[in-house]
């Protein structure tokens, strides 16, 4: 389905959630505020989106940004929903209970990134051993065997 | 001197199982890699004939080791447990006429129960391994092979009754060729069931290398493994021996020494259909194996054995 | 009802011969059968993702051969999709039609890495060999095309690093008319076999919600019955153009799962038929992209339908020549998070059944 027809779509079904929909570099995405985002989740996954494709996170400095991908097999098309939580203590509500795809996906977004995700059965790392210090992806991670490349390159 | 006389007949026995076993896991693998389009082996000797010597040697100078956590003399000695029953067992089997190596008047019944004690041995070897999945596949093999031998018991009665006699011997004598349709159901009986008393083919989930990598063996290297697979190789030879002898008529085919050759191509033949479906089938689990024992094969071989019964009082 | 009955744990450990990998599995058993399993994965993590952002775009192509290594083709399309959509740029004609040749025979590659250790699994081993076979003519036929055989570094951004060889069109068409042949016999020896049937009819079922809710796609979720195929239903390069059937099972059991994955070889043949007569000469790869690729700063998301499922990869540039971040959305991953959910209740030859039919690959897995 076309994005501009999605939005029409999501513009009369939740006119509250129509100004937070924007459509970047060919895709839609829905960002909202972190309090928002487990009821916005919700009313996604109610209107047809029932397949959580990835939850990862972008470390932007400041915060990280957190992007789920949502897809709707009726609807033939997929979106983001992104948020932004704050780099110090980053604490979001789970989606588990919206879809239990959710679980390893977001185990591994702890893993890399440190992120807490609150109502979670079992948050714990799932790619690196369990003693690991620090988190990798984050953009601050130290470890004396990266080799960073000349600028130039 | 009679003492050393024995000595001498175990050790050429043992001897002849050794060097069956050698050329069985060699024709074992040129079937395998026939039936899966390669090649088997093809660089030591004429057709790799002597790959099996080469590893015999290399598993004779591997080193013994033996776990920390296992039980000394159980675990070292349990493979002899194993090999040695069914060597026995193979001494009652009749060669040429009037002739067996143990020529016992319940050579029948000797033969049907002394493998038996093999189960112990492996329990034996599954305990003494410290180990869960070598527990696991011990049990397995027990329940397994002590099912087993109900409906090749009964399957190989019904021979016995047609011949009236326990005695090998006196069962190749009184041998006649119309047995072979008579009991041919029960020779497919007898077939399955040895398969699943050595842990071969369709029936090896104790010591499926999918799962268990070895179940009960797990632990076993070198020479004490190879101990395992000369009783696995032996009992192979033995049923397909005494099955070729009991069913199928043995040196009674054919006159005179024609005769002990057709025996052992016969027996060669049963060794080979049963590599054969070894490499074709898929393992049945645990349970379906099981039920497969008792709810299909036992009733199948009482009823062989009605069959002859009622033939044998009839004549 | 046992008065005195204890659970077992066991550890079936990363280094095993039917994990299809390094995949550690701690079960817990009553008797024989799994009351719980927990899946500890990890064992390969690369930091594959991590080591993209050290790295221009062009060098991240060798970092995708390698996360589902049985599948580097397909892999590598995924990321140079993501790349081309997020630096604006246009693949000609024939790199399109190549690309899809390429990932339908590495489709099938796969989907014979797949059914032949499910059927070793199962104890049959013969038919692995004859699955091996078939892949063994794929893997030779990209030889002939690039000259390796299981890590390809040929699809890059902007087209593939370069053209067909002569000759190489006829060894294809040839495989695509040998192949259905023994997919039917593998059919006939593993799937029509009472024993194999047995062993994999009713064990580790999966419903279709299920399948969705839990993020499963690819053969696991069309093993269900869920008819979701990205090829049709979310058409991506030339897909349009073909014409081919998706083969959806009905009991979500092992046996449906591969027995998908086999029909799904014969579609992928037809499609390689189709692509090969449609193609056209002309360029490969897409003129003018610099040697050190700097998109605009933004952020773009593709997927496939991988031999696994929905292989995607979300690509966020920041303006230099290296990705800022880059994800990859592992089919293989969410897949795998099924096998607890699937292995209770079955004894333990079910479990690793389960896992063959789930076909994980772990550089996929673990990144």
């Amino acid at each position: 389905m076309n994005i501009n027809k999605l939005r029409e779509y999501l513009c009369a079904a939740y006119p509250d959630l129509c100004p937070l929909f924007s459509v970047e570099f060919g895709d839609g995405s829905l960002t909202v505020a972190p309090e928002q985002l487990h009821s916005a989740a919700s009313d996604m996954r109610d209107w047809g989106f029932g397949f959580l494709g990835m939850v990862t996170a972008v470390d932007r400095g400041e915060t990280f940004e957190l992007v789920y991908r949502i897809q709707s097999r009726a609807m033939q098309t997929g979106i983001f929903l992104k948020t932004h939580v704050p780099r110090e203590d980053p604490h979001i509500p789970s989606v588990y209970d919206l879809w239990p795809a959710a679980d390893w996906q977001e185990r591994e977004a702890y893993d890399m990134f440190g992120i807490v995700f609150d109502g979670h059965p079992d948050l714990r790392r799932i790619l690196l051993t369990d003693d690991w210090v620090g988190f990798p992806l984050r953009k601050d991670y130290e470890d004396e065997r990266i080799i960073r490349r000349p600028d130039y390159i | 001197m009679s003492f050393f006389w024995g000595m001498l007949w175990g050790v050429s026995g043992v001897l002849v199982i050794a060097v069956g076993a050698t050329i069985g896991v060699w024709w074992e693998r040129k079937v395998a890699a026939r039936i899966q389009l390669r090649l088997g082996p093809q660089q030591i000797g004429p057709a790799g004939s002597l790959q099996m010597v080469a590893d015999v040697l290399k598993l004779l100078l591997k080193e013994d080791i033996v776990p920390d956590a296992a039980d000394g003399p159980f675990f070292r000695y349990a493979p002899l447990a194993v090999f040695a029953p069914i060597a026995m067992s193979m001494a009652v089997i009749p060669f040429v006429a009037g002739w067996a190596p143990f020529d016992a008047s319940v050579g029948a019944f000797f033969f049907l129960a002394v493998p038996s004690i093999s189960v112990l041995g492996i329990l034996f070897s599954a305990w003494a391994s410290h180990n869960t999945l070598a527990s696991l596949g011990g049990v397995r093999a027990a329940a397994q092979m002590v099912s087993y031998e109900v409906p090749r018991s009964l399957s190989v009665l019904s021979v016995l009754v047609l011949a009236g006699t326990l005695r090998p011997v006196g069962v190749m004598d009184a041998w006649e060729w119309w047995w072979i349709p008579v009991t041919f159901v029960g020779f497919i009986v007898y077939l399955i069931s040895s398969i699943a008393e050595m842990n071969r083919g369709p029936f090896d989930i104790p010591e499926a290398e999918s799962e268990l990598v070895a179940g009960y063996f797990a632990d076993y290297s070198g020479i004490r493994w190879a101990v395992f697979m000369m009783g696995e190789y032996g009992g192979m030879i033995s049923a397909s021996l005494f099955g070729a002898a009991m069913f199928l008529g043995g040196y009674r085919l054919l006159p005179g020494v024609f005769g002990v050759v057709a025996f052992i191509v016969v027996a060669a033949v049963l060794m080979t259909v049963i590599m054969w479906i070894k490499w074709t089938l898929p393992r049945m689990r645990q349970d379906q194996l099981m039920a497969f024992c008792w709810k299909i094969l036992t009733p199948v071989a009482l009823g062989q054995l009605l069959v002859a019964g009622v033939i044998a009082a009839w004549l | 009802m046992c008065a005195l009955s204890e659970e077992l744990v066991v550890n079936i450990g990363p280094s095993h011969p039917s994990t299809h990998g390094v995949c550690r599995m701690v079960v817990t058993l009553d008797g024989e059968i799994v009351r719980h399993v927990e899946v500890v994965i990890g064992h390969l993590h690369r930091g594959i993702e991590k080591m993209a952002e050290n790295r221009t775009y062009l060098q991240v192509v060798p970092l995708t051969d390698r996360l589902d290594y049985v599948g580097s083709m397909y892999a590598n399309w995924a990321y140079c999709r993501a790349v081309e959509r997020v630096a604006g740029i246009r693949v000609p004609e024939r790199a399109e039609y190549i690309r899809v040749i390429v990932c339908e025979l590495q489709r099938i590659a796969s989907h014979m890495m797949s059914v032949g250790p499910v059927g070793a699994d199962t104890g049959a081993t013969s038919v692995f060999m004859y699955t091996f076979n078939q892949r063994e003519q794929v893997v030779d036929l990209f030889e002939q095309l690039c000259g390796a055989r299981l890590t390809y570094n040929y699809v890059r951004p902007g087209g593939v690093s370069m053209d067909t060889p002569e000759g190489w069109a006829d060894n294809v068409r040839a495989f695509c008319r040998s192949h259905p042949t023994a997919m039917a016999e593998i059919d006939r020896l593993l799937f029509g076999n009472v024993i194999a049937r047995q062993r994999m009819k009713g064990i580790g079922v999966l419903s279709a919600e299920d399948a969705v809710a839990w993020g499963a796609s690819g053969p696991v979720a069309r093993g269900s019955g869920v008819s979701w195929d990205l090829r049709r239903d979310d058409a991506y390069s030339i897909y349009p153009r073909l014409d081919f059937d998706v083969p959806v099972g009905s009991n979500g059991d092992c046996y449906d799962r591969a027995r998908v994955r086999l029909w799904e070889c014969i579609e992928s043949c037809r499609i390689i038929e189709q692509a090969l007569d449609q193609m056209e000469s002309g360029p490969v790869m897409a003129e003018g992209i610099p040697r050190l690729l700097a998109p605009p700063p933004g952020e773009a998301y593709d997927h496939i339908e991988s031999a696994r499922g929905s292989l995607g990869v979300y690509l966020v540039s920041d303006g230099t020549p290296r990705p800022y971040r880059m994800k990859v959305r592992s089919p293989a991953f969410c897949n795998l998070a099924l096998l607890p959910k699937l292995g209770e209740g079955h004894t333990l030859s079910d479990l690793v059944v389960i896992l063959g039919s789930l076909d994980p690959v772990f550089g996929e897995v673990d990144r």
